[in-house]
């Protein structure tokens, strides 16, 4: 069983091979669609932006989270699709160094190969394995952009061995879902 | 209350017959990226339902069969039972404007909650709930084939559908399908295809032959769960067919999850209720 800490250094991220389980602790962002393009409209803008986001381990996951005595903490938590974010994800990748994105289903080629270019993983999470992951995320350290709702909100976590994940992009431009979609039988 | 008591049944547990396909899942996967996949999944099922909290963040949005004898006022209650449910369970709140994107809190809005009306003349009233997850749902397909595209152009549509939404529905699935009808009514009865637990045989048995062909073809496709390859695609392919225009064929695909969540609530005269998932 091989454990990363995030932050994640280049060297680790370009040491992963294809279909390698691991497991992640340390800081990890969520962020879906409007995350997404909130972080590059801002970017753009020459705004700030919350300083989790350079050099994250990126998490596509809109978490159920409650709030109990002021103190909020998750419920669930597991992937959403990947596919969604294919548009946006490699300026995400470029801008914000972003060295390992977490989710379900893959991305596309244009991001596979910004990938790796800027020294970037994808870990595929099991989808709908929310209370299994959630479990996995043991802190909450905080939310920014609250108002985009609680699936779209950055939600800050820090992992204790959140997985398994599967290292389905590696940062050499493969990818396990390309492999596997060449030898379907149809 | 009992729409409260719905949701919260169908979110943190997963009905039986599901939980015993993916076991059986489990039991022919070689590959050991697919047998950790199933594994997370069954390890999540558990853990749900021992702590009764939803298996998956994405509680979907709530989609209600309504049967049997009922009046006007149940929309009403069902709206309120989602609103509860929201809170208390707790949900995620995924209902939002389709223009400005605006998120309502409580799963209700313009248009929600879904339901569809059955009125029958039984006794009884019947609720059932489908949480629908948008992985799955938005992976929907529907065509309108020509009548000379017979048959095999219905397999191979449903056979594409699966293949080409890969690893987004969250495999192994849950195929539901609709043949025939108009456009609105096909893709109506594909989703209500999957309410039929998997080991409720087809009662047509040309259905039932279409189904077990398509089941054991996407097994053999080697997409596997999550979509990383292996043996188990899909648990189950539900089909349901309607009378079409002599002109028409069409097909519609409406992918449940491996978490295609699902709850009956029977209401007796005397108003006692009795809950049914399917599969005990």
């Amino acid at each position: 069983m091989r454990i990363l800490e995030s932050p994640l250094s280049e060297e680790t991220v370009r040491s992963l091979r294809l279909g390698e389980i691991v497991y992640i602790n340390g800081p990890v962002i969520t962020g879906r669609d409007e995350m997404h393009i909130r972080a590059i409209e801002k970017a753009k803008a020459g705004e700030k932006v919350p300083d989790e986001i350079i050099g994250s381990v990126l998490y596509h996951c809109g978490p159920i989270m409650t709030e109990i005595d002021g103190k909020k903490s998750v419920v669930a938590a597991g992937p959403t699709t990947s596919a969604r974010m294919n548009s946006l994800e490699s300026e995400m990748i470029s801008r914000f160094h972003i060295r390992a994105i977490v989710g379900k289903g893959g991305m596309s080629k244009e991001v596979a190969e910004t990938m790796a270019k800027e020294g970037c993983v994808y870990l595929a999470a099991t989808g709908g394995a929310a209370v299994t992951l959630a479990e996995g995320l043991y802190a909450v350290d905080g939310v920014e952009w609250e108002d985009l709702g609680m699936a779209e909100a950055m939600w800050k976590f820090r992992a204790n061995k959140l997985g398994p994940l599967i290292v389905a992009m590696d940062s050499k431009g493969n990818s396990l879902y390309e492999k596997v979609n060449e030898s379907l039988r149809r | 209350m009992v729409v409260e008591k719905l949701l919260r049944l169908s979110n943190t547990r997963l009905p039986h017959d599901i939980g015993w396909a993916l076991e059986a899942a489990a039991g022919w996967e070689t590959n050991e990226i697919a047998y950790s996949q199933l594994g997370a999944i069954m390890d999540n099922v558990k853990k749900a339902e021992f702590l009764g909290r939803p298996m998956c963040q994405d509680t979907g949005i709530p989609v209600f069969y309504v049967s049997g004898k009922f009046d006007s006022s149940i929309a009403g209650l069902i709206a309120e039972g989602v609103r509860k449910a929201t809170k208390s369970i707790p949900l995620r709140p995924n209902t939002v404007d389709p223009i400005t994107r605006e998120n309502s809190g409580d799963n209700l809005g313009e248009g929600m909650p879904i339901i569809h009306y059955h009125p029958t003349d039984d006794d009884f009233t019947e609720i059932t709930v489908l949480p629908k997850g948008a992985g799955s749902e938005n992976m929907s397909k529907l065509a309108m084939l020509n009548p000379a595209d017979g048959i095999e152009g219905v397999k191979r549509f449903i056979i594409d559908a699966v293949l080409n939404a890969g690893g987004r529905p969250c495999p192994p699935t849950i195929v539901g399908v609709g043949i025939g009808g108009t456009a609105d009514v096909c893709m109506e009865m594909s989703k209500e295809a999957l309410l039929r637990p998997l080991d409720v045989e087809n009662e047509d048995p040309v259905l039932k032959e279409l189904e077990e062909e398509l089941f054991i073809k996407l097994n053999e496709s080697g997409l596997g769960p999550m979509g990383l390859g292996g043996s188990s695609t899909v648990l189950g392919v539900r089909i349901k067919k309607a009378y079409c225009h002599t002109a028409s064929l069409p097909v519609a695909v409406n992918i449940g999850c491996w978490a295609t969540r699902r709850a009956t609530a029977r209401i007796k005269p005397d108003g006692t209720v009795e809950y049914i998932q399917g599969g005990e």
